[in-house]
């Protein structure tokens, strides 16, 4: 029934408009209402985006819901309304459509000022999210590629911690200082092929000279997003400062677009340049595995340790992308360069569902306590039992535990990465030790032991709202731990031939 | 019994439990105590009662070996990695002993839990720990035999840390998950590289393989060659020497002591911690193609036997000495296996979970009796007042010893012979370090068994007054356990360790086939234990006893005047040989030390101080010279512009080309 529904407009524009009703309502008085309105637009965001997944084609890379004005939206510069999903957006999709509903339950009772506001900016921002992961255009892309981060800007300005304007200033700048870039480097490529549609770019020839230039515009842009080392630091101060439904955007979609850049962009776009700066790429993320992994270890502010751990996951992400030419150059063929990919690509996802769900942790200590900062607890786990269950299973998927969601990508990402070099598995293993030192430590610290305080000795264990999205993450770490096949099907066929694109030379 | 049959069992075998576990574990509040150990102890109980029947089918109605996938968990470039069972001779042995084991910690715990508040989540805990070892064992590819290694792991984190107040439990837990992760690091390294040498992850295709890639070659370091083989075996061994406590990775097992008692009978001392023998018993097609793996195996086995055991001389926790125990016997298992008497060590895996399982629930029940007091120092003269547990915690210190016509006489002397036979590199230092063994075994077993039950009472008056038995639900497994602990050994040591029992599940290369000498001159168990009673192993133990009556029961004041004496050797072994201390210093004062640098210097001086606000600075500066600039006098735009004019003029009068 939803063949002929253009759905990824719908999943576009629906929380874009709604986003705007809800602000409507007005006031603080209206709260109760801008919020039950919220719900209702974000679940049935989602509900739309469920048919992308139910009535996906596998076994082709070609792009599928795809939606094109007959006209040019912009026909001076030839610009169209285009839009379609292939097997690596896709799934990209329904987590951000998925990650937004549970951040409207989670703001529902912890958000008291501007309700309408804070709800609407989310919805917005989940619609222009989508439209940076459905659009085939490039100018399309950019576009929501910039507006994205208006209503992140002002979700971490209005509702953030009191440092907010130096952290919101941070990042901005970093990331509209790499936008700049791509924006150079997108209008080179329209100067030279006469259109702005991304299969365009990816079937025009490039000399080596453009490609490098291309791919180090484009290396900006996305490694400030990701954020790969070092330009990474705008993340922990952004994370510490915004409310916890910011933070979780943040850390489960927003990162994802730098990663997701990757992939439509460079990679295709540049595969000799990709191919000829895979050893910057290889370096710089086995550095965020490694240095980032110690450097977590000593942050004293919970939310800083995971916003770090966050970094150092997305290395795995850029690491298996850029396997292949190594795995070629030491095996003789390219098996296990998809393994890579996809191995990245699962990361993603399951980064997404992890990282959110501990950044929800952080948000139930801070609303009954206050404080982010770890030697302000011990012992939770006597107050807050259930509480503590989820805790320990989110900090066990974050360090890689197998049946979990985080240790497929990681999985995968170490077996690819053995087959291009040793001492890359070696490094990228080393995440076994660290990120279970980092996060089972924290763990210790926050919830085992004695009850230190009496604010700890008076909390509450978790109230039904929150039991519901933590559970509702629970259910999606462990299913996507225990059966990743249905994920990997999906993206089979759009890696593979983005594996052959990256192996096609466009000189 | 067909292979669809087999399949349908296995299945039972394991969700049995895992179902038992939710259930407690979910909605434990709501079943109560009594439903939530029912519905795991019927859990555990299914899956002993299927294994069972799947050990009759495959030993004794000579079903085929079940070899399938059971669900595909992901397939990429047309590998599948799958979810499926291997069951052969071998893995039903296993499925039996961690089954039976399991049954009789959940019984015994119903006893020794009885008045903890955390009574249901243990419940859930302990099947959900058969589960994941069930699913290790039973595992037919590597990728879920490092699942089930991880999921044990897991769960042995979560008993350790069970009384989550105590500061020293949940140090204790962090630790072990911690040093048994060092391990899983090699471990996956060696799954990563089985993977791209041979392209598959199931084991019957990898040991297909194997032997045609001897002789094949890594560049690890520039110039440095390392056989394909010796590098996947040793990076495997790393694994399981974190898992199975050998040295330098034991240093968890005995802070583990933490957890509950019925956990360090069934994880600590019969089950989790021997993954790493079964493991590498499992890779024997592997192990056997590289000589030097198995000697590295060999030495380091030898080295945690007896270095280990010399440590339970010193220990005043009843459960330590028998912690330092676990680790010296694992040890032997390791040596058998590094001689590749693979199945001599499985069978000492086999009888030691028996013993080792009684000895602890054991010590767990002199434990309850005394108001969980654990320091011998307050014990003594139990013998009067604790007949069951007396009587069978003697039994399993015979066994343990090596007794002959005791199960683990059977065992332990299988092995020292194979040891003796063996002439692989490292062998003649492990057969001192085994045959040495034997006598600080029998010395360590003895001294904690006269402090505990003989000699004087030295507990207090208060608490004398209350001794008494345990309850049945703490003695009958005792007394269960008890039976295979003295009957097992002979029962099956001629079939299992010199009758190739195992069939296709271990392989031995000819020429390190031990094992097939030793079989020629066995002529039964009875045979065996009299020629026993000449040799060299025998008289140790006898003299490991008698010394440790001698020093503990007839003259008790000498050890401390030894203790004195020899103070360095004495520090020396209390402190542990400096492991622990080395570690802390080192290891995790090292990551934090590297950790803190890292984000002071690099984050916050270099990139956010220099880079980032540096930028804005400049931008800043720049601005305010700038700003200097534009001061909105007239003059000074038309001398800057008449300046700008000259400049021009100037350039073009100089530099442009002549012509």
């Amino acid at each position: 029934m939803f063949a002929d529904w253009p759905l990824l407009s719908l999943v576009i524009w629906v929380p874009i408009f709604g986003g705007l009703l809800v602000l409507a309502t007005g006031g603080d008085e209206k709260a109760p209402a801008a919020r039950i309105l919220a719900l209702a637009v974000a679940i049935l965001t989602f509900a739309l985006s469920l048919p992308l997944w139910t009535g996906f084609q596998l076994g082709t890379a070609e792009m599928q819901f795809v939606e094109r004005s007959a006209e040019p939206w912009i026909p001076a510069f030839n610009i169209y309304y285009h839009l379609g999903v292939d097997g690596i957006a896709m799934p990209l999709i329904l987590l951000t459509t998925f990650s937004t509903v549970l951040v409207v339950i989670a703001g529902w009772e912890v958000i008291q000022t501007r309700v309408g506001q804070y709800m609407a900016a989310f919805l917005i921002m989940e619609g222009l999210m989508n439209g940076v992961f459905a659009a085939v255009d490039a100018a399309l892309f950019y576009v929501f590629w910039e507006a994205m981060l208006i209503p992140m800007f002002i979700i971490i300005g209005i509702w953030g911690g009191p440092n907010r304007v130096y952290a919101t200033l941070k990042f901005f700048l970093y990331t509209f200082f790499g936008s700049v870039f791509m924006l150079v480097a997108l209008l080179y490529l329209y100067n030279v092929s006469g259109s702005f549609a991304i299969p365009d770019f990816h079937q025009m020839k490039l000399g080596m000279n453009a490609q490098i230039l291309i791919f180090l515009a484009f290396l900006i842009a996305f490694a400030v997003k990701v954020p790969m080392w070092p330009v990474h630091t705008w993340l922990p101060d952004a994370h510490v400062e915004a409310p916890t439904g910011g933070s979780v955007i943040l850390a489960a979609i927003m990162l994802k677009l730098g990663a997701y850049g990757f992939l439509r962009f460079s990679l295709p776009i540049t595969p000799d340049a990709s191919g000829a700066l895979d050893w910057l790429m290889i370096s710089l993320s086995l550095i965020a595995v490694v240095y980032i992994g110690f450097v977590a270890l000593v942050q004293a502010d919970m939310k800083k340790l995971i916003a770090y751990s966050s970094i150092a996951h997305m290395g795995f992400v850029t690491l298996g992308f850029f396997l292949a030419w190594r795995i070629l150059d030491n095996s003789g063929d390219l098996r296990g360069a998809a393994m890579g990919i996809q191995g990245g690509l699962v990361q993603m996802i399951s980064h997404g569902f992890i990282s959110g769900a501990l950044f929800l942790c952080v948000g139930v200590l801070y609303d009954r306590m206050h404080s982010r900062q770890i030697r302000d607890y011990g012992g939770v786990v006597n107050t807050m039992p259930v509480f503590a269950a989820f805790m320990v299973l989110f900090a066990m998927a974050n360090s890689g535990l197998p049946g979990t969601s985080g240790f497929v990508g990681e999985f995968l990402v170490i077996l690819s990465a053995f087959k291009a070099d040793f001492w890359f598995a070696f490094l990228a293993a080393t995440t076994l030790i660290l990120g279970a030192a980092y996060s089972l430590w924290m763990v210790k610290r926050v919830i085992f032991g004695e009850v230190v305080n009496e604010r700890v000795a008076k909390l509450q264990d978790i109230t039904g709202r929150e039991f519901l999205f933590l559970m509702l993450l629970a259910i999606a770490v462990i299913g996507l731990g225990v059966w990743p096949a249905p994920l990997l099907e999906v993206m089979d066929a759009s890696v593979a031939h983005l594996l052959q694109q990256m192996m096609t030379s466009k000189l | 019994m067909s292979a669809d049959d087999i399949k349908l069992i296995g299945i039972a075998i394991v969700l049995a439990p895992l179902v038992g576990a939710a259930l407690a574990g979910l909605f434990g509040a709501y079943l109560g105590r009594k439903g939530s150990h029912w519905v795991t102890i019927l859990g555990v109980a299914i899956a002993f009662g299927l294994s069972a029947v799947l050990f009759k089918a495959i030993v004794f109605d000579g079903a085929e070996t079940f070899n399938g996938p059971v669900y595909t968990w992901l397939a990429t470039e047309g590998i599948r990695f799958e979810v499926g069972f291997l069951i052969d001779r071998l893995t039903v042995m296993m499925m039996v002993v961690v089954t039976f084991v399991s049954l009789m910690v959940h019984i015994y715990t119903i006893g020794y839990m009885h008045d903890d508040p955390g009574y249901t989540r243990f419940f859930s805990y302990i099947s959900l720990f058969t589960f994941s070892m069930l699913m290790l064992v039973m595992a037919n590819n590597f990728m879920q035999l490092f699942f089930g290694w991880e999921a044990v792991g897991l769960v042995s984190y979560l008993l350790i840390g069970f009384w989550y107040k105590r500061p020293t439990a949940i140090y204790a837990n962090l630790k072990a998950f911690l040093v048994n992760r060092v391990g899983d690091f090699g471990f996956l390294l060696g799954i990563a590289a089985v993977l791209m040498v041979f392209g598959s992850l199931d084991y019957a295709t990898v040991f297909e393989r194997a032997p045609a890639v001897v002789g094949q070659y890594f560049t690890i370091l520039e110039g440095h060659e390392w056989e394909v083989l010796t590098v996947i075996c040793l990076l495997l061994f790393v694994g399981a020497m974190g898992k199975s406590a050998q040295v330098p990775l034991h240093v968890w097992l005995p802070d583990s002591m933490e957890g509950p008692t019925p956990i360090s009978a069934l994880i600590h001392a019969a089950t989790m911690v021997t993954a790493g023998i079964f493991m590498v018993a499992r890779m024997s097609p592997l192990f056997e193609l590289s000589e030097t793996a198995l000697s590295t195996v060999l030495v380091i086995g030898a080295t945690t036997a007896f270095f280990m055991g010399l440590l339970g001389l010193v220990q005043n926790d009843i459960k330590r000495v028998i912690a330092y125990s676990t680790l010296s016997q694992l040890g032997y298992m390791t040596v058998a296996l590094g001689v590749s008497a693979y199945a001599a060590g499985i069978f000492h895996l086999m009888t030691h979970a028996f013993f080792k399982a009684l000895l602890f629930l054991g010590a767990g029940s002199v434990i309850v009796a005394l108001h969980h007091e654990q320091d011998m120092r307050k014990m003594g003269g139990l013998y009067r007042y604790m007949p069951v547990t007396w009587i069978t915690f003697l039994i399993g210190n015979l066994a343990l010893i090596g007794t002959p016509g005791f199960a683990g006489f059977y065992s332990k002397d299988s092995i020292i012979e194979a040891v003796a036979e063996s002439h692989i590199w490292g062998a003649g230092y492990a057969y001192l370090a085994v045959v040495a063994g034997v006598f600080v075994t029998a010395l360590y077993s003895f001294r904690l068994y006269f402090l505990v039950f003989h000699g004087k009472e030295r507990m207090d008056e208060h608490t004398r007054a209350h001794l008494h038995e345990t309850p049945p639900v703490i003695t009958v497994p005792l007394i269960l356990l008890a039976i295979p602990s003295v009957v097992i050994g002979a029962l099956y040591v001629g079939d299992m360790v010199f009758g190739n029992w195992f069939g296709s599940a271990i392989v031995v290369a000819e020429a390190h086939d031990v094992l097939g000498e030793l079989a020629r001159e066995f002529h039964g168990p009875l045979a065996m234990a009299t020629h026993a009673l000449s040799t060299l192993p025998f008289w140790l133990a006898v003299a490991g006893v008698a010394t440790a009556w001698f020093l503990y029961l007839k003259r008790p004041d000498i050890p401390d005047r030894l203790a004195r004496r020899l103070a360095w050797l004495y520090r020396l072994l209390t402190e542990k040989y400096y492991f622990d201390r080395f570690n802390e210093v080192v290891f995790a004062g090292g990551a934090r030390a590297i950790g803190d640098f890292l984000w002071r210097l690099g984050d916050r001086l270099l990139i956010d101080g220099l880079v980032v606000n540096g930028s804005a600075k400049l931008v800043g500066f720049s601005a305010a010279v700038l700003r200097h600039l534009q001061t909105g006098y007239l003059y000074h735009y038309a001398f800057a512009m008449i300046l700008g004019l000259l400049a021009l003029l100037g350039y073009f009068v100089l530099w442009t080309p002549q012509g």
